[in-house]
């Protein structure tokens, strides 16, 4: 299981990457591995806000449907619509296929989520 | 007396208790507290014999009078349709109806194509992009509509015109009480020549941005064809749904919702050969646009390929169902009425795109008939002035009860008294005529309203 | 010959299935007599067939599906025995398939009757007060339970239980259901018995509790032996208690969900009571209730007033309706036809033998099987197929190669605290002969997995079709035939 350098981690394995006060939201290389093929991905609204663990879209494979929980809070800037069509971009690559683009509205939050090593140590308890 | 459907002997029973390693059967149940052990026999009646069941059944349907045997003209929400003898050949074949839910779908393709036909079948009818393999009635068909507009555009207010089958807003608002979402009522138009159809001026004041939805039902509980495009066109200057209420007979003649500005279209699809039954089992359906097929209740069938790249088909978008999601599902039904679906859709094969229309037209031809026949009496007055389909709203001399029981001792079940549900229709009569009835039948009707009414019997 | 086309592509322009007799009445006019733009504009494309096509084409469609009367199916937690032919054909009389609901209780006492009685049978079996017959299948039975814990809890003025508690091994129409109704849903975990956890329920319970919903016995199919213990401790918190119906099979004249302290139950027709699945439906979920909750059972509720049947609408505490008019009727009849040739020792000798069916299966593989929870079973009991996916395969490639050797496979990967679960019911309406076939194929089964799981892998291959690709088919829906 890949989990890459310089990215924030989630306890439901979502990931962050931190672009000024943007943050890159994706589901890591674990979970897309336990979701299996995925078939379907519900990407939030642009402009609408969402709070720290608020649903932020939903990955759904043939026998499951998970909720992606929004690492942070702040305003949806971009939605990833590519995986609209093809939702199997995220099992071909989950880090470079981000669910959304959140404008952070509080970077404080940041420091409650996990970096590689923690979630590497998180992972192996799961 | 041993049950004729248990096979294994006291003997091979015996041999398999051996087997299990105990003495009696009585040990198999040693986990319940001894205190809950029934220690006599369920207070039930002695076992029948296939022969005496029949007769006390017999002697049991001997006590209603049924429509084989009595002219039926009641409605309001359930039709007496002509049912074809090849209809129930097929849906008495062991394989389909002694078969579980599709999910081994390579032993399941029989259903598993005839719910994909099914749900072609009513994606034409109510012109929608997809349905799903039905659901248990109309009326729950309604509220899972409602609840998934609600969560869709996340709004918690409904529009729903009192128009809509009464029995259907009685099961809306009991399932909807604890949901969170309210429902406002819209009345209808009771002067003028749109009379009978949804008040559009009520309808416009109770749109808000809150609305989730409006809900129309066409035709109507009065058998009023509504002008769906202007109150969808209403429903969009708020961003909110139309659900359409349909019915597919008369969705031979009548434009589909679907081409309407609905999104949401369900119904009942009992008239689709299904019998009446007393009102059970029923046949929901469910179709919607694009954009919320994801978001569809209930089982769902689709096409694919199988690993030799077959045609086949499978049960699919299941992952937002409740044996997946659990209080996150997007619905908690588990059934579906895939007997009463099947019925349906062997039944439209049989009509064929001019079977469905003729019947539809005859419906037309009838009622109007019956409703002409019926004001020429001057036994009963008219009501509404909008033009109708298979059913229609009059006002007897004397009240509906009455003129029922009366017309029950001539063998000729009623039409339906609005003085409960409407209650500014008091002593009005909805009365259903589908292409089964004949001009001698319609004749006969007419004859005994008047002299009931006239006081002569 | 193999004809895989739809329906649709059979239509032949102008062919017709069924002649309507010829309309006596003079004909109206459509065009003249509604709006122009209420009329349809294109015809919908439903086929033009003959009745041979239909019949032929819906022939062909049955020889590709599996039903009880094909063979054994021993699908866990859905009772899938044998349905009498007898039930059909009383079923089917005209005067209960031609009875409209809405025509008066004069005209209808035979229906009503029949209600009244199932009624008072149903409450015997459950022993409960009353019984609805309203609900339409057991999910339904559920959410109309859990609107009666709610109504009953707000009769009392008691607001703030919001909360369901349910099992980790339930059903998931359980949680579905209360989350329908508004509740919060708290899961609370199974002990290493395979029961409630005793002390996690105590954490739990609190006067936030509206409720619990438990099956018993459960989806291992094992007797919850604490119940008493368990409905105690819910009643002291103030909670009710709701019984999932769907394992009834195992006790039927046995022991009753009411005297174990269940508030409300439901049963499921369509598998205790012998009436057909019918492909996926249609079911019946009845409920009963206790006494002090008989009066927020859904109108119309059937009495009896001197020996006439009446539909009584004037309940003011009821909850009012879940569906429309009186349940599924026809259904209702099957299992009245049931309970009636059954008889009471009938109904036990049943559920006696479901028990001993399930043991004897469970004891003859094992030594083959892990089974995690091994002991003596109710009518159902889980397997684990760890030992065999360890080597290649998993209980779904078992269940595939058991479709070639002509049977319906078990309900595998539920419940979910197993690990490649497979669910095995019997039911009592199979012979010995029966079960030792499934046994031996079972048997044959778990020795290929040792040594040659690849060959699993491939079933089924003597199906209509190979393994489908659901991953495809949820991608893209293809829900619908376009022309």
């Amino acid at each position: 299981m890949e989990v890459r350098d310089g990215l924030y981690y989630s306890k439901d394995h979502e990931w962050v990457r931190v672009e000024g006060d943007l943050a890159y939201i994706g589901i890591t290389d674990y979970a897309q591995h336990s979701l299996g093929s995925i078939v379907y991905v519900e990407i939030p609204e642009t402009g609408s806000t969402v709070e720290q663990g608020g649903v932020l879209g939903v990955v759904e494979s043939v026998k499951a449907a998970s909720d992606v929980y929004s690492p942070v809070s702040g305003t949806v800037e971009e939605a990833n619509e590519a995986l609209e069509d093809n939702p199997e971009l995220i099992n071909e690559d989950p880090y470079e296929n981000h669910i959304a683009v959140v404008r952070m509205s509080n970077k404080d939050e940041l420091e409650l989520l996990m970096d590689k090593a923690r979630y590497e140590e998180f992972t192996k308890g799961e | 007396m041993k049950s004729s459907y248990i096979p294994a002997t006291k003997k091979q029973q015996e041999e398999m208790l051996k087997t299990i390693g105990i003495k009696s059967i009585d040990e198999l149940f040693s986990a319940i507290p001894d205190q809950l052990r029934l220690k006599e026999d369920l207070n039930l009646p002695d076992p029948l014999s296939e022969h005496e069941l029949k007769k006390q059944t017999q002697e049991l349907t001997n006590k209603n009078y049924d429509a084989s045997r009595n002219v039926c003209f009641l409605g309001a929400g359930i039709y007496d349709h002509i049912i074809p003898s090849a209809v129930s050949h097929i849906t008495s074949r062991q394989e389909f109806y002694t078969s579980y839910t599709p999910y081994q779908a390579e032993m399941s393709q029989g259903i598993l194509q005839a719910m994909f036909e099914f749900q072609t079948m009513i994606a034409e009818l109510t012109g929608m992009d997809a349905a799903n393999a039905s659901l248990y009635d109309g009326a729950s068909a309604l509220y899972e509509a409602v609840i998934l507009a609600c969560r869709y555009n996340n709004r918690n207010e409904v529009v729903v015109a009192r128009s809509i089958n009464p029995e259907y807003r009685k099961v809306l608002a009991s399932v909807l009480r604890h949901s969170g979402i309210e429902i406002k009522e819209i009345d209808f138009y009771c002067e003028g020549d749109k009379s009978g159809t949804v008040n559009l001026e009520s309808l416009r004041k109770a749109l808000s941005d809150k609305t989730s939805a409006v809900v129309i039902q066409s035709p109507n509980f009065f058998g009023i064809v509504e002008d769906l495009k202007a109150t969808s066109q209403m429903a969009k200057e708020v961003n909110a749904l139309l659900i359409a209420v349909c019915d597919p007979i008369s969705l031979g003649v009548f434009e589909a919702p679907g081409n309407l500005g609905a999104d949401i279209a369900v119904g009942e699809g009992q008239p689709l050969g299904n019998p009446m039954n007393f009102g059970g089992p029923l046949l929901g359906f469910f179709a919607v646009k694009k954009p919320l097929i994801r978001r569809m209740p209930g089982r769902i069938v689709g096409e694919t390929t199988d690993s030799e790249g077959k045609r086949g088909f499978v049960l699919t978008l299941q992952a937002r169902e409740q044996h997946i999601r659990r209080e996150k599902a997007t619905s908690n039904i588990c059934t579906n009425q895939a007997m009463c679906a099947l019925t349906a859709t062997v039944y439209l094969s049989l009509m064929g795109k001019k079977g469905l229309y003729e019947v539809a037209s005859q419906c037309i031809d009838k009622s109007v008939y019956a409703y002409n026949s019926l004001l020429n009496t001057n036994s009963v007055s008219k009501v509404f002035d909008a033009p109708f389909f298979r059913e229609f709203v009059v006002k007897p001399a004397i009240h509906p009860k009455k003129l029922n029981d009366e017309l029950l001792k001539d063998n000729i079940i009623g039409g339906y008294d609005l003085s409960t549900d409407y209650p500014e229709l008091k002593g009005c009569w909805l009365v259903a005529v589908t292409e089964k009835r004949d001009r001698a039948e319609i004749d006969l009707l007419a004859d005994r309203v008047k002299n009931i009414c006239q006081g002569g019997v | 010959m193999r004809d895989e086309r739809l329906i649709f592509e059979k239509s032949v322009e102008g062919r017709i299935g069924y002649s309507l007799p010829i309309s006596d009445v003079p004909k109206v006019n459509i065009n003249s007599l509604f709006d122009g733009n209420l009329l349809r504009e294109n015809s919908p494309e439903i086929p033009e067939v003959s009745e041979v096509d239909v019949i032929r084409h819906y022939t062909k469609l049955s020889q590709r599906n599996f039903g009880v009367d094909s063979g054994f199916y021993p699908l866990g937690s859905c009772t899938m025995k044998y349905n009498p032919k007898i039930n059909e054909d009383m079923a089917s009389l005209d005067g209960f398939t031609q009875m409209h609901p809405l025509q008066g209780p004069e005209s209808s006492q035979g229906c009503l009757e029949l209600l009244y009685r199932m009624d008072r049978y149903l409450s015997e079996i459950l022993g409960m007060e009353k019984v609805t017959l309203q609900p339409a299948a057991g999910a339904q039975g559920e959410m109309t339970g859990l609107m009666i814990i709610k109504a009953y809890h707000t009769s009392r003025n008691d607001h703030k239980r919001v909360k369901i508690i349910v099992p980790d091994s339930s059903h998931g129409t359980n949680p579905a259901s209360a989350a329908l109704v508004g509740f919060e849903v708290v899961h609370i975990p199974s002990d290493e018995r395979g029961c409630v956890d005793i002390n996690a329920l105590k954490e739990t319970l609190d006067d936030t509790v509206a409720g619990l919903m438990l099956t018993n016995p459960n989806t291992l199919g094992l007797f919850e032996e604490d119940i008493l213990e368990i409905s105690r401790m819910v009643h002291e918190c103030g909670g009710l208690l709701y019984y999932d119906g769907a394992n009834m099979n195992a006790i039927m004249g046995i022991a009753r969900p009411g005297d174990m302290g269940f508030d409300i139950a439901h049963v499921n027709l369509h598998k205790t009571f012998s009436t057909p699945h019918g492909g996926g439906g249609p079911g019946s979920g009845p409920i009963g209730v206790a006494k002090e909750l008989v009066p927020f059972l859904p109108v119309p509720v059937v009495e009896k007033q001197d020996d006439c049947y009446v539909l009584d609408y004037d309940r003011p505490l009821s909850i009012g309706k879940v569906k429309s008019f009186y349940g599924n009727f026809s259904v209702i009849v099957r299992a009245f036809s049931y309970i009636m040739t059954m008889g009471p020792q009938g109904l036990k000798e049943a559920s006696q033998t479901a028990v001993l069916n399930a043991n004897y299966i469970r004891k003859k593989l094992e030594d083959l099987y892990e089974i995690p929870y091994n002991r003596t079973c109710m009518h159902e009991f889980v397997l684990s197929a760890v030992r065999q996916a360890k080597n290649g395969a998993t209980a779904l490639d078992i269940a595939k190669s058991l479709i070639d050797r002509g049977y319906h496979p078990p309900t595998i990967y539920f419940p979910l605290i197993v690990k490649e679960a497979m669910m095995v019911e019997p039911t009592e309406t199979e012979s010995p002969e029966t079960l030792d076939q499934f046994i031996e194929a079972m048997r044959e089964l778990a020795k290929l997995a040792e040594e040659d799981p690849e060959s699993l892998k491939k079933a089924p291959r003597k199906a209509h079709v190979t393994r489908l690709d659901e991953v495809k088919a949820a991608r893209t829906p293809v829900l619908r035939w376009s022309k």
